[in-house]
């Protein structure tokens, strides 16, 4: 079974993943290659919410004279064959529609339709009450929104501490960080598909994290900070580690998504906010996990050693704190806690693959950048500010630019408070 | 395995446009870091800039090649001068966490939805390229050199992509020679030094920013060229990072490496794809599908990035003594 997924991951990659389709070279640049062969479809499948809509026609005509028209089958979907890539006007016919199942409001009908390069068309009619749910009132809109921010900017904040600890005691911007990340997610995956039960496999991948942390260490960085490496190499040094563990994991993984057990949750309903159970489960791990780091940051000898080294790694070595030591247990403690975050990273989205802690890396930054770089505490505030505003956004942006204010955010924070909101004064110029 | 067929492929991939492509904005990237020590990872935005600004203005404006040629400088430097501002006056890594924040933010704007009318979305931009090839001098024909085959476009677009790279790597070698690279040479190797003999660092590292980022955006330009297809899933971060090997390959402070590392990356890529493939196909290796034998390639690409940054930072055309790393 893990065989057949693997190759079925593999075949999938090819085609999906775009980074790999962005990197094939294309060793014969013809584009004008023949294309009778191919066929060209406009397709959609019709849905109440997820009942499907059976019987309803639907006609798609073109400038050159082309019209064709099909009625959704048993499951709603509907394919229309078109000779040509071009622009189609597709009509959802309102008179066959069923009764108490209207075209939502705003629903654009008759539909233009316009290829690019790609040969299928997916058009999305949304019908039916279901539809018309979405209407509801700015304050519970906003409210679930929040939620889901604080949510999100938590598990940010989890894989955020590593990052800043790491650049704060030895100076180094992690750029193979989000890799752990991914990491986490997959050992869970993998644990969980050999047949642990769901606990185990998530301890058992924190874990997993926590050693690969260490053997990074060992093996490069500890070496290379021996070595006297300037900071600027090392930062390359990380960015080739995360290519190379990016692809690795993609070898044994697979381009597909897969999805951890139980990614499907309930939406509950809490003091009146519509969450889902998992969301509700990866705020309260993450906000235990962050209060436990940091009681420990402040209160333990070692949290005090750590802090000491972030501050000044040749004081802390002049008055007898293990550097090195310290700076171990720093990529230990960080890489479990990107392999937590990665975990409910997973549950988020929802879904594992392997260039998802790529995706979530800036964001990371965003927040790492806009706390201070450096400081931990500044670190936990900046994901949160990042993980409400990446989620408050959407309410006003497109989904699919949600990332773009945070980031848009992080880069005028520079401009105006370059050590961050928790950062020091200090010359960073 | 037809070793023939795989020598040839790797020798197409030499003067391929794709890999002048690379090469030109490769030595952008040497201009920024090579020479003036500024760490940009959003080449890639850079190349996107430029794809974008010449298909963009060549079909929702109309516009005729040269005017798309300029737009897409002019939009490329108000790129440089919008990350620059902010960034040029703080500390290295900063600059390389905005820069590759701002070339994320590039490729979310060409793939929202919102803006598939102007953009095309994921789908990309097609069919802007005519106004190009309109000017091929070249009569329609099949010509060989030495085992390379082209057809009139093809060697049409490969004379003015090497040209431009030429020409640039030219006007480079010049600057670097003139007091100019002078000072930018000396604002990496110790800025305060520089400043305080009265020179005005941030405008030097703005205006490098600035030339960098045209050579990008020609270099996008010509990236689409061959296929007159233009889509963002293209200009992702992994799309600077190959660059950054490209150029660390060659030699960071060199006119030419950048011109030789991107060489060697395809040649390297076509070459193990090519054996990996052969070897597959003769029954040898059966452990990797075709798929995995790609993918197998840029772990390598991974490994050998990590590798020359520890062992030879200068690359091969390098003098370690002039090394950009403070």
């Amino acid at each position: 079974m893990v065989v057949l997924g693997i190759f079925v991951g593999a075949l999938f990659a090819a085609t999906l993943a775009p980074s790999a389709a962005a990197a094939s070279p294309n060793p014969s640049f013809q584009v004008h290659a023949p294309m009778q062969q191919q066929e060209f479809s406009i397709r959609g499948t019709l849905r109440d919410g997820s009942d499907p809509v059976p019987e309803v026609r639907i006609v798609a005509t073109s400038s050159t004279g082309f019209s064709a028209e099909v009625t959704t089958d048993a499951n709603g979907r509907w394919v229309i064959v078109v000779p040509e890539k071009g622009t189609y006007e597709v009509l959802l016919d309102v008179a066959t529609l069923p009764e108490g199942k209207p075209l939502a409001e705003g629903e654009a009908n008759p539909r233009i339709v316009e290829f690019g390069t790609s040969s299928n068309m997916g058009v999305i009619f949304k019908v039916g009450e279901n539809a018309a749910v979405a209407t509801t009132s700015f304050g519970a809109v906003l409210a679930e929104r929040v939620v889901a921010g604080l949510s999100f900017g938590l598990l940010l904040a989890l894989t955020a501490v590593g990052l800043s600890l790491v650049f704060g005691t030895t100076g180094l911007t992690n750029f193979a960080h989000g890799e752990m990340v991914t990491f986490g997610a997959v050992a869970a995956f993998g644990l969980a598909a050999i047949g642990l039960p769901l606990w185990v496999a998530i301890a058992g991948a924190i874990l997993l994290g926590g050693v690969l942390g260490w053997v990074q260490d060992w093996g490069l960085w500890r070496p290379l900070r021996h070595r006297g490496s300037a900071l600027v190499p090392m930062m390359i040094v990380s960015i080739g580690l995360a290519l190379a563990m990016r692809y690795i994991i993609l070898f044994f993984f697979g381009g597909t998504t897969e999805q951890l057990p139980s990614a499907q949750s309930p939406l509950l309903k809490v003091v009146g906010v519509t969450i889902s159970r998992n969301t509700l489960i990866s705020l309260v791990v993450s906000l235990v996990v962050i209060v436990v780091v940091a009681l420990l940051l402040l209160k333990t000898r070692f949290g005090k050693a750590t802090r000491a080294v972030a501050d000044n790694p040749a004081l802390a070595a002049a008055s007898g704190i293990d550097v090195d030591q310290v700076i171990r247990m720093v990529w230990v403690v960080g890489s479990m806690l990107a392999a937590l975050g990665g975990i409910l990273w997973a549950y988020y989205r929802p879904g594992v693959t392997f260039n998802m802690g790529q995706q979530i890396l800036l964001m990371i930054f965003a927040g790492v950048t806009l706390g201070g770089l450096g400081t931990v505490f500044g670190a936990l505030l900046g994901s949160v500010l990042v993980g409400l505003m990446v989620e408050v956004s959407t309410i006003w942006l497109e989904a699919d630019l949600k990332y773009v204010g945070a980031l848009a955010v992080m880069i005028l924070v520079l401009l105006f408070r370059p050590q961050g909101l928790l950062g020091r004064g200090e010359r960073v110029g | 395995m037809d070793f023939a067929t795989i020598f040839t492929n790797a020798l197409t991939q030499i003067i391929s446009p794709i890999t002048a492509s690379y090469a030109l904005a490769a030595l952008g990237l040497a201009v920024h870091f090579g020479y003036a020590g500024l760490l940009n990872f959003g080449q890639a935005g850079f190349m996107a800039v430029g794809a974008y600004g010449f298909a963009i203005s060549t079909l929702t404006f109309g516009a005729p090649l040269p005017l798309a040629l300029l737009m897409a400088i002019a939009a490329s430097v108000l790129f440089a001068l919008l990350l620059g501002i902010p960034t040029l006056r703080l500390r290295a890594d900063y600059l390389a966490i905005v820069t590759i924040a701002a070339a994320e933010i590039v490729r979310y704007i060409v793939t929202t939805n919102s803006l598939t009318a102007v953009t095309g979305s994921a789908n990309g931009l097609a069919t802007f390229e005519r106004g190009f090839f309109a000017l091929n001098p070249i009569p329609p024909g099949d010509y060989s050199v030495g085992q390379l085959r082209f057809n009139e476009r093809n060697l049409w677009i490969t004379i003015i992509a090497w040209g431009l790279v030429l020409v640039c790597a030219l006007a480079v070698w010049g600057l670097m020679r003139s007091p100019w690279g002078r000072v930018l040479k000396g604002i990496r190797e110790d800025e305060n030094a520089v400043q305080s003999l009265g020179k005005n660092i941030f405008v030097y590292k703005m205006e490098a920013l600035v030339i960098g980022g045209i050579f990008g955006s020609l270099a996008g330009i010509l990236f689409t060229l061959p296929t007159g297809a233009v889509q963002p899933a293209n200009y992702g971060s992994e799309l600077t990072f190959f660059l950054w090997t490209a150029l660390l390959l060659g030699g960071m402070a060199t006119v030419f490496g950048s011109v030789l590392g991107a060489m060697i990356f395809w040649v390297v890529l076509s070459l193990t794809q090519g054996i990996l493939l052969g070897l597959i196909d003769a029954g040898v290796i059966t452990f990797l599908t075709s798929i995995q034998a790609g993918q197998l390639r840029y772990i390598l690409v991974g490994v050998a990035l990590m590798l020359l940054m520890i062992f030879r930072p200068q690359g091969i055309l390098g003098n370690k003594k002039e090394l950009a790393f403070s």
